[in-house]
């Protein structure tokens, strides 16, 4: 039932936010919208869209979502072809390309008749991206979501998949610095964090204790935490070293908080590498999670005092956002989208080394106050620009913007 | 299906609209000065205004170190101080056009190439990317018949519609001015003193929140 569901948020963030969604969304009354991507459940893609089909519909769109099914080989292929985009420079085997095309070709077969006579088709990742030359019937406006960063690509693979995307009316990117010129317009939305799911819906006390209890933790003393994968751009072995470099002055506990290493071979060293780097230290607690593990997270990030998130190369960074709007300073690696969420002395602090990090850790620690008030202006900021109703919003301007082409100024007025 | 375009009936009542900004990168970018002014010979108009304007409706805070993208960049990307100061005095206001706008930039930047020896450059990771704007205006449906509304009405206006009638209004409107003023303007020399103090505020040294609290002390004032 999505009954109410705008009520929900309008009680978080306000009456205007909510009426400025209904009134930008009155001209695309009864738009057939259609979402398509590669999987319904796990990743950020998934998890905005269960959120956003709901809040359209009840917003007076007709939108739909649809999933393309592949095999072994089509997801071998496409995960080279994210792994290549994002700068690994790596020859993706033809037949792989050829079992890309022919699953896209599957998929088509299928969903034709309902992408054809949608008003708007937003095709998320390179994983349907040749969807549109498949569906040569098609009416509405199709736009390309990219929501990698695919600011440095291993240029054979851009180059192919560039081909696909080249022809539709529009492209989105979460930031400009991950954009490639095409010609269409480059349309920039940034990502968002539903404020009503299991990842950051406020928490009773009892629960929070019961996650300190579990994981062994002092509730008397600092916690410090990053929860991120085991990935080396993360720098979980340079966050221990600022844990150290901070503990030698100040009481101090350390949670590492990820998931996925199971199935990661990388992961599974860089867990191995934290663990080195731990020396059995019980002030660092290393904790593999399961992926659905949404409330654990959700707690860990609540008892924290400071969330560090000390990447040394990062998309947009909605682990940032999420403690954000736990109401915690962060101290954030100065790269990607990290820096626009992190705001030295508003929202946290942007570091480049351990030192820096630890000096941060330090600071903040001994200047509760200014914790306190930074945490306070870190979640306002994420009320104000990083929640789901933001993004819907955007969406519904880009939908009004596609339709009138590229003037500069649109102005819409009541049909008379 | 939406709903066509249809030209703005002019009425003696205060129409209050909203106002949304799309951002869309040009894919054009700069890592050094030169790139930068090489650029903004050609870069389109809605890029200029995007870069000094938009930040209104930008994540950010009150108080931003400079005004306009341009003298950011200066400062972080470039590290060069003296050129920020100097692009952070353009103030957009007084330029009739971007066309005239784009000059003094360019002229401001030309100048610090002729200074130095070196053209200053950033690192790969902090370019200055070119985003252009588009902007989608759309109608609240209300409707102030008398000016004394105003000071019940501003408190609850969106940042979004305080930029359209104080900032936007000032390229659309007859006298370059706000569409309050424009408005008031046409109720003879009655609200005079309040035209003064509407024109006292500088629209580009504030933040969209601070203009709307300004704007609803000054209208509790006069009316």
């Amino acid at each position: 039932m999505t009954d109410g569901l705008l009520d929900r948020y309008q009680e978080i963030v306000g009456v205007d936010v909510i009426n400025n969604l209904r009134q930008l969304a009155e001209p695309l009354r009864g738009a057939k919208v259609v979402h398509v991507n590669s999987t319904r459940d796990g990743g950020g893609v998934a998890e905005i869209l269960h959120r956003m089909i709901p809040l359209k519909q009840e917003l007076g769109l007709e939108p739909s979502w649809e999933v393309i099914v592949g095999d072994e080989e089509f997801y071998q292929c496409t995960k080279y072809m994210h792994n290549t985009l994002q700068g690994n420079r790596f020859e993706i085997p033809n037949p792989l390309l050829r079992r890309y095309e022919e699953i896209n070709q599957d998929n088509a077969e299928r969903l034709r008749e309902h992408l054809e006579e949608a008003d708007f088709v937003f095709i998320h990742d390179p994983q349907p991206a040749p969807m549109l030359n498949l569906c040569t019937g098609r009416r509405g406006k199709w736009i390309w979501r990219c929501h990698i960063d695919v600011s440095r690509p291993y240029r054979p693979v851009w180059k192919y998949l560039r081909g696909y995307v080249e022809p539709y009316d529009a492209s989105i990117w979460s930031l400009a610095e991950f954009a490639q010129p095409l010609h269409h317009p480059l349309y920039l939305i940034r990502p968002s964090i539903d404020p009503l799911s299991e990842k950051n819906i406020e928490l009773q006390d009892s629960e929070l204790e019961e996650v300190v209890e579990r994981f062994g933790l002092d509730p008397d003393r600092p916690i410090i935490v990053q929860v991120s994968r085991f990935d080396r751009f993360k720098d979980p072995l340079g966050v221990i070293q600022a844990f150290r470099l901070a503990k030698a002055f100040t009481p101090l506990q350390l949670v590492l908080a990820g998931g996925g290493a199971t199935d990661d071979p990388e992961g599974e060293e860089v867990v191995a590498e934290a663990r080195a780097a731990a020396m059995d230290e019980p002030d660092i607690h290393i904790l593999l999670l399961p992926s659905d593990a949404h409330r654990t997270i959700n707690g860990l990030q609540r008892i924290s005092d400071i969330v560090v998130q000390k990447s040394t190369k990062e998309g947009f960074g909605l682990t940032v956002t999420e403690a954000m709007w736990k109401g915690k300073p962060v101290i954030g690696g100065e790269v990607g989208g990290i820096r626009l969420q992190v705001h030295d002395h508003h929202t946290g602090f942007l570091v480049n080394t351990p030192e820096g990090a630890a000096l941060r850790i330090r600071y903040l620690l001994t200047h509760r106050d200014k914790l306190q008030e930074m945490g306070q202006k870190a979640q306002q900021f994420v009320m104000e620009n990083f929640l789901i109703t933001r993004h819907v919003r955007e969406y519904l301007t880009l939908m009004v913007a596609i339709l009138r082409g590229t003037q500069e100024r649109i102005e819409l007025y009541d049909s008379p | 299906m939406p709903s066509a375009t249809k030209p703005k009936k002019r009425s003696k009542s205060f129409e209050l609209q909203d106002c949304v900004i799309a951002a869309i990168a040009t894919g054009k970018r700069a890592q050094n000065l030169r790139e930068l002014r090489n650029h903004l010979l050609t870069i389109h108009p809605e890029s200029i205004y995007y870069h000094f304007w938009g930040g209104l409706l930008r994540p950010s805070f009150d108080d931003p170190e400079y005004q306009n993208d341009f003298a950011v960049w200066a400062y972080h990307g470039l590290n060069d101080r003296f050129l920020a100061e100097r692009l952070a005095l353009i103030d957009p206001t007084e330029f009739a056009n971007m066309e005239g706008l784009r000059r003094e930039l360019i002229e401001v930047i030309e100048e610090r190439l002729d200074e130095n020896e070196l053209v200053p450059w950033s690192s790969a990771h902090q370019q200055f990317h070119f985003i252009r704007s588009q902007i989608v205006v759309f109608d609240t449906r209300l409707r102030l018949t008398k000016p004394e509304q105003l000071k019940e009405y501003i408190a609850h206006l969106t940042v979004g519609s305080i930029f359209y009638h104080f900032v936007d209004a000032r390229r659309r409107t007859a006298h370059k001015n706000d569409d309050f003023s424009e408005w008031l303007m046409g109720f003879g020399d009655t609200y005079d003193e309040l035209l003064d103090q509407i024109a006292s505020l500088d629209p580009y040294f504030k933040s969209l929140t601070e203009l709307r609290s300004q704007l609803g002390e000054i209208f509790k004032e006069y009316m």
